[in-house]
């Protein structure tokens, strides 16, 4: 497990590498900061100067290399925008997209693994026909427009739920709060929708699948009830390819909280770097993709743990 | 060997079984009007080439026949209830309980994400309300008496920390958790090595003889059944083509397909004689020809079985379903 572990770190150390490559390149090549930053009106010298303050006037390489340097210090460059280190900057919009994604991740789990389950247990009722459509409309539309008619609905016509900003706040979370709470509802059902259906797929065909198993007729022939079948012989083995997906799917979906957060102006990681994308505010977009990044790794690296604690198979196979 | 009325020592007692697949294509009559009787604690084979139906017939005899497939007619009578009648709690009581079953692919029975403890532990709790200690006491004792080594350490194990046999005998233990009056065991040593084989078969049938248990033994190895089997019934296209004792049978067959079975099997071919291969596939059962359903590879066949041949009883015990059956070969 420990020689799994560290061939597994080193490879994640790649990947970051060749990440912060590709994205100090990418940046760069997106535009020139200088003409957004500096006011038209500025004359020759004032321009110099604020390209020299900015380290924009030494070559890429040099830049990137100073980028490094400065990243392995744990100092990502400075918002040319707010003046404030970029790394801090995004880490206090975290929290705010963290628990977006999660309440999205849990609204998808508490509503896409019974709807699947029925679905794949009475494949040709009315009803698994209905969430399997539904599902399909969960996939297909587009985010923005099904967080409008969220707020139409739940915020203008209803009068409900809240529509916009995060409410109150305890240590810098909402859901400690009930006003906070309610605040998250929306847009974290906005943006579990894509999941709830991915959920139900995943496990209607989990659910059909497993049916069809020798094991599930042997647990049946031994005398075994029907929900001690369902919710114990197929459901955990469902669990694993549900458990797997969510979890990957948690960096897509922080990384697509963008367009949530816009709807709903959560000030949270997406709505920053949409602001910094606008002004070409550089050190913030290459600390957000790196976290990304980051992310990204960590959350793959936690999935296969996760995946070994549920399937004695690959338990085994790591400690080999 | 069909009695008429209930026969006191018959564990079980099938008549006219029929067992239907509702498919798109059409009915599917998987078996169609088969009889046959267990007696307590005695083997019978039941064999036949693929597809002629004898793992749905031992579905149907425990309840477990999915759709698009249904009993649709006759009566399984077991300890006085008939089978085919009885309500889904009623039958899930006596799954696993006092009738019990051993699939073939000993790879596939066993959940592979349960401990065996967990699924050998269900089992005992499924019909009996013991604490998990005693519980675990039975699964261990179980384990014990199929000869898997270190019962204690291999219940903490997984399905796929055993080799083949050992999930087998895993699977054989959980059938006996109850000491069931019946087993059916559907092919159950056919995936694995011949010694296994052997030594599995061995068990059985001495635990069979000990405990008083009935088997029905599924199989399409004639030489299986020879060493283990008291009856035999060979099963042809949903039907039962011929049955009786296994020595008669074996020794002396009535039937032009147990005739063709028996010369397909090499050990039990003459020196020098060729191997001989029954010609031809199973029929579709959606496509049966009119009349005998072996009339298309039957070297005997003629006009006369252009009609449905009924299951006549030939010889003492012994019966088949033919209008030209090897009466002539007189039995050793
Ligand atoms: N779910 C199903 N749908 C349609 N037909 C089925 C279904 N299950 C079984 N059958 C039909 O029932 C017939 C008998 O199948 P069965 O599994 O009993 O054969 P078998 O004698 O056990 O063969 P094998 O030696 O291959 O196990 C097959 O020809 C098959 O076409
Ligand atoms: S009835 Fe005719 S076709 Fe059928 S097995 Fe007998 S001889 Fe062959
Ligand atoms: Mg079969």
């Amino acid at each position: 497990m420990t020689v799994y572990l560290l061939r597994r770190l080193f490879q994640s150390l790649l990947v970051l590498v060749a990440m912060s490559l590709i994205v100090f390149v990418g940046v760069y090549a997106v535009g020139d900061p200088v003409e957004i930053l500096i006011s038209p009106d500025a004359d020759q010298a004032e321009r110099a100067r604020a390209i020299v303050a900015l380290g924009l006037d030494k070559p890429l390489w040099q830049q990137y290399l100073v980028f490094v340097q400065n990243a392995l210090r744990g100092d990502l460059g400075r918002s040319f925008v707010y003046n404030e280190p970029a790394l801090q900057l995004i880490l206090q919009k975290m929290p705010a997209t963290m628990e977006l994604a999660l309440g999205a991740t849990v609204f998808a789990i508490l509503v896409g693994l019974p709807l699947g389950l029925y679905a794949g247990l009475h494949p040709d009722s009315g009803g698994a026909k209905a969430i399997m459509a539904g599902s399909i409309l969960g996939f297909s539309l587009p985010t923005f427009w099904v967080g409008l008619m969220l707020i139409m609905v739940f915020a203008v016509q209803l009068g409900w739920l809240p529509s916009t900003g995060r409410g109150d706040t305890l240590w810098g979370w909402s859901f400690l709060t009930p006003n906070g709470l309610s605040h998250l509802v929306l847009p974290s059902i906005n943006l579990a929708l894509f999941k709830i259906s991915l959920v139900i797929r995943l496990t209607r065909s989990g659910v059909r699948e497993t049916m069809l198993m020798d094991y599930v007729k042997f647990a049946r022939a031994k005398g075994l009830s029907r929900n001690r079948v369902t919710y114990v012989h197929v459901f955990k083995n469902i669990l694993i390819p549900v458990v797997t997906v969510v979890g990957l799917e948690l960096g897509s979906t922080i990384a697509f909280s963008v367009v949530t957060e816009s709807v709903f102006a959560w000030p949270g990681m997406g709505k920053l770097i949409i602001d910094s994308i606008n002004v070409l505010d550089r050190p913030v977009i290459v600390a957000y993709l790196m976290i990304i990044v980051l992310m990204f790794i960590v959350i793959n690296l936690v999935v296969d743990i996760m995946y070994s604690v549920l399937d004695p198979r690959v338990r085994l196979e790591g400690q080999g | 060997m069909f009695q008429q009325g209930f026969a006191v020592t018959a564990t079980l007692e099938v008549r006219d079984l029929q067992t239907h697949f509702f498919t798109r294509a059409g009915v599917v009559k998987a078996v169609d009007g088969v009889s046959f009787t267990v007696e307590r604690g005695k083997v019978l084979g039941l064999v036949g080439e693929s597809g002629s139906g004898k793992s749905v017939t031992g579905f149907s005899i425990i309840g477990l026949v999915d759709a698009p497939g249904r009993v649709v007619g006759g009566s399984i009578w077991f300890q006085g209830k008939d089978l085919a009648r009885l309500s889904e709690e009623e039958m899930r009581s006596l799954r696993g309980n006092r009738i019990a079953m051993i699939f073939q692919d000993p790879m596939m029975t066993l959940n592979p994400v349960l401990r065996v403890d967990t699924q050998m532990i269900e089992t005992v709790q499924a019909h009996e309300q013991v604490d998990r200690e005693t519980a675990r006491q039975r699964a261990r004792d179980a384990l014990g008496m199929v000869g898997i080594p270190s019962p204690d350490e291999r219940l903490m194990s997984y399905p796929h920390q055993f080799s083949g046999g050992m999930r087998q005998r895993v699977a054989i233990a959980i059938a006996l958790l109850h000491r069931p009056d019946l087993i059916v065991a559907d092919e159950p040593t056919t995936a694995l090595d011949v010694t296994i084989q052997g030594q599995i078969l061995a068990e059985v049938q001495k635990l069979a003889a000990t405990t008083g248990t009935s088997l029905i033994w599924i199989t399409h190895d004639l030489s299986v059944v020879a060493g283990l089997a008291d009856d035999i019934a060979v099963m042809y296209a949903g039907r039962i083509v011929e049955d009786g004792p296994v020595s008669q049978v074996l020794d002396a067959p009535l039937h032009p397909y147990t005739v063709g079975l028996i010369g397909s099997v090499p050990s039990r071919n003459k020196r020098g004689e060729p191997l001989r291969q029954i010609p031809g596939m199973t029929p579709s059962l959606l496509k049966l020809p009119a009349g005998c359903a072996f009339r298309s590879r039957c070297e005997r066949a003629d006009e006369a079985c252009l009609e449905h041949p009924a299951l006549f009883g030939l010889r003492e015990g012994q019966r088949a379903r033919c209008f030209h059956p090897h009466l002539e070969e007189v039995p050793a």
